[in-house]
């Protein structure tokens, strides 16, 4: 079979529709959205009835996830390392339930921090809930994983967590896929009681996950993906941890690295080889992209004697994304010389986009908040945090999804007048609705305004579970209808519209403004589709 | 063979559709191939690069090593610096000369030029004002394409076969204007180079 071009997320996506997946069930996020965006707009997702869903958030989506699994058929969540923040409820419980359909958490680590506020480590995640991890190194290996996932979940009756970077889940490779399964047909738990988490019940499940352990540990000392090299020079030791395998190669032209590897894919750590590593070696050099969490394990609390090299002895730098350089100078390779960019170079950071409608509702509110002074701007996590950035200079926090109103409502709650929250419409459904009634209930003196573009924005427009619902939502939440105001970002009305903010400042009490007008993106985008459309029918 | 090339720009400006041109060609040549994209936030005007590497063996790492690519491929002049540390002193520049000003501190445009010149082996060329002369400006982006193309070992057919296929769904004059622009590019690096 020919070859596909995939990133390390379609090739997931594409595994999943391969490997008898019956569901997808995510919150989009960078770097894992594109699993899901290849799943929808998969043909073979209709023919074979997918359901690939975006969710309101990771933990909706991840209890989707496993009520598919209990009704016997496969299941995906995916998410980005903080989603798993969101879903880490369902998540550690649902390594109690177990399984019963194969259930996969896919989860997309940011190392650098491209596009997230932290870089933390999904497989401490993993080790936390006690099950199977899975950290693919290339493409290929990121869609033999599904399969791999799948097959260990339903023997074990565990959910398995896939873990990749953002190199992996967006770049490129060739892919060879396997033959399609069949997916599962429709079947109950043959303990109708599994699922029950009452202590009795909990604690019995508990005791299976423990007893388990053994089993995920004989899975990963057979996995044909975790793997020992033996090498001539024992000076040195290395282990290698999914991605970072391809950075000590690539170090190699000759593919002959001189020292003894384990390439780690599977965790548990596969025991035999690195008991192994650890006896013939001197010291061992572990090399891992994310938190140094299997070079704490090697370290231990007690010195066994040997030096352990890797982020936290400086052999590596302590944070951040590895590349061929880093490893490099790791293994004492002398690296070739390279010219410095021009001090002339300037920096290009991200910006709002001509036309957007978050520019109008911030230089409104910018105007009506002056003459209270600065700091009193709490924000939340898409697009509009970039208004952080000159030349807004608007908002004062950006920490989890939904945290500005409840962050507003503390200081509102300190004694902050006005204290103001900025939220999108995806943000707002996502994690924001259960602060809002928070404020209601204590009749908190917040303004909260909804930038309503009608999309999920930063990660490329997917549709926003909030579309048409936000009056509603914050009507039923109980704010005075009388306090929610709708106003149209434009330049035009820029004197109108900051009125309403100044009167919304003013009134003590929960306020909504809703600022609606559909992002400049995805408009263009439909423009664009109508135009083909109409050309296409007219000829 | 090994071709290790930086593609550089700002969001928006098409480097991806270069990166779609170069892969469906090295798919179509059987080589091995891996692209490494910028997604997420540094798409919004922000400065974005993709790391592309072709070879006959197979490749580990998705990035490409500092000083050890083949060439930078860029659709703006500044831009085109930003990714020096990446290149291989033997290594070739290309880039477009019409800058993409959306930031206040963009430095001055003359001495930008000056540094591309100070590169012992560059092709700068006005890639906007090419392709409009091709028939649309939205493709500067294969006229840089197009001036890389000398130094790419893939052959020429192939590039032309990859835009046949991806820019055949939007129809022919589309694909007429984007090998204009391509040979375009072509030309004038084989003239000036």
């Amino acid at each position: 079979m020919n070859k596909l071009l995939l990133l390390g997320d379609e090739a997931i996506a594409q595994a999943g529709i391969d490997a008898g997946m019956s569901g997808v069930f995510a919150y989009p996020g960078t770097p894992s959205t594109e699993i899901t965006e290849y799943v929808r707009s998969s043909p073979e997702t209709k023919q074979k009835g997918i359901v690939a869903t975006w969710a309101a958030n990771e933990k909706t989506a991840a209890e989707q996830a496993l009520g598919m699994s209990y009704a016997g058929k496969r299941a995906m969540t995916c998410m980005k390392h903080v989603g798993l923040n969101v879903a880490a409820d369902v998540f550690l419980n649902a390594a109690i339930t177990g399984a019963n359909g194969g259930l996969i958490f896919v989860v997309a680590d940011d190392p650098s921090m491209h596009s997230s506020q932290n870089e933390q480590d999904s497989r401490v995640y993993g080790k936390f809930a006690m099950v199977p991890i899975l950290e693919p190194s290339n493409q290929q290996e990121a869609y033999d994983m599904v399969h791999i996932g799948f097959d260990i979940s339903e023997k074990l009756q565990v959910p398995v967590m896939l873990r990749i970077t953002t190199r992996l889940a967006h770049s490129r490779a060739g892919v060879a896929r396997k033959e399609a399964r069949q997916q599962n047909q429709f079947k109950l738990p043959e303990d109708l009681k599994q699922f029950i988490l009452l202590p009795a019940i909990a604690r019995k499940r508990y005791q299976m996950l423990l007893n388990n352990q053994e089993a995920f540990q004989k899975l990963s000392d057979e996995s044909l993906y975790n793997q020992y090299f033996p090498a001539e020079d024992t000076s040195m030791g290395i282990i290698a941890c999914g991605l970072a395998y391809n950075y000590l190669m690539e170090n190699y032209p000759d593919r002959k690295v001189p020292y003894p590897v384990v390439k780690v894919t599977q965790y548990p750590l596969p025991q035999d080889h690195i008991k192994k590593l650890y006896d013939t070696c001197d010291e061992i050099l572990v090399i891992e992209e994310g938190y140094p969490v299997v070079e704490e394990m090697m370290q231990g609390f007690m010195d066994r004697g040997k030096k352990i090299k890797g982020r936290l002895d400086g052999s590596l730098p302590r944070t951040g994304e590895l590349n061929p350089n880093l490893v490099g100078k790791a293994l004492g390779i002398p690296m070739p010389e390279t010219t410095q960019a021009p001090d002339l170079l300037t920096q290009r950071p991200p910006s709002l986009c001509k036309g957007c409608p978050h520019i109008d509702s911030f230089l409104g509110l910018n105007e009506a908040i002056a003459e209270y002074g600065k700091g009193r701007v709490f924000s939340d996590i898409g697009c509009y945090t970039l208004s952080a950035l000159p030349p807004y200079n608007s908002i004062n926090s950006c920490v989890d999804m939904g945290a500005s109103i409840t962050m507003a409502k503390g200081a509102a709650d300190a004694g902050m007048t006005p204290a103001v929250a900025v939220i999108g419409d995806s943000t707002f459904t996502h994690s924001g609705i259960t602060g809002l009634l928070d404020a209601v209930n204590d009749n908190t003196n917040i303004t909260v305004v909804i930038l309503d573009n009608a999309t999920t924005g930063m990660t490329g427009g997917q549709p926003s579970s909030a579309f048409g619902k936000i009056e509603g939502i914050c009507k039923g939440l109980g704010v005075e209808e009388d306090h929610i105001k709708i106003i149209k970002p434009l330049k035009k009305r820029h004197e109108e519209n900051t009125q309403v903010f100044r009167e919304e400042l003013a009134y003590e009490g929960v306020s909504v403004i809703i600022p609606r007008r559909e992002c400049i993106v995805t408009l263009n985008k439909r423009m664009r589709q109508k135009f083909k459309d109409k050309a296409k029918s007219e000829s | 063979m090994k071709n290790d090339i930086i593609l550089a720009g700002v969001g928006g400006q098409g480097i991806l559709s270069i990166a779609a041109i170069i892969g469906y060609a090295a798919v179509k040549s059987n080589l091995y191939l891996k692209q490494a994209e910028v997604h997420g936030m540094s798409q919004r005007g922000g400065d974005v690069q993709s790391h592309l590497r072709l070879s006959s063996e197979e490749i580990y790492s998705d990035l490409i090593p500092e000083g050890k690519a083949d060439m930078i491929i860029s659709v703006e002049p500044m831009e085109s610096l930003r990714y020096l540390p990446f290149l291989h002193s033997a290594g070739w520049l290309i880039t477009n000369t019409e800058p993409f000003v959306n930031i206040s501190n963009y430095p001055d445009e003359k001495d930008v030029m000056a540094e591309i010149r100070k590169q012992p082996r560059h092709v700068a060329l006005d890639a906007g004002k090419m392709a409009e002369e091709a028939g649309s400006k939205k493709s500067a982006n294969v006229v840089i394409l197009g001036a890389a193309s000398p130094f790419i070992d893939i052959p020429f057919e192939k590039l032309e076969e990859a835009i046949h296929f991806l820019f055949g769904k939007k129809g022919e004059d589309l694909v007429e204007i984007n090998l204009k622009a391509l040979r375009a590019g072509r030309e004038y690096a084989q003239t000036n180079k």
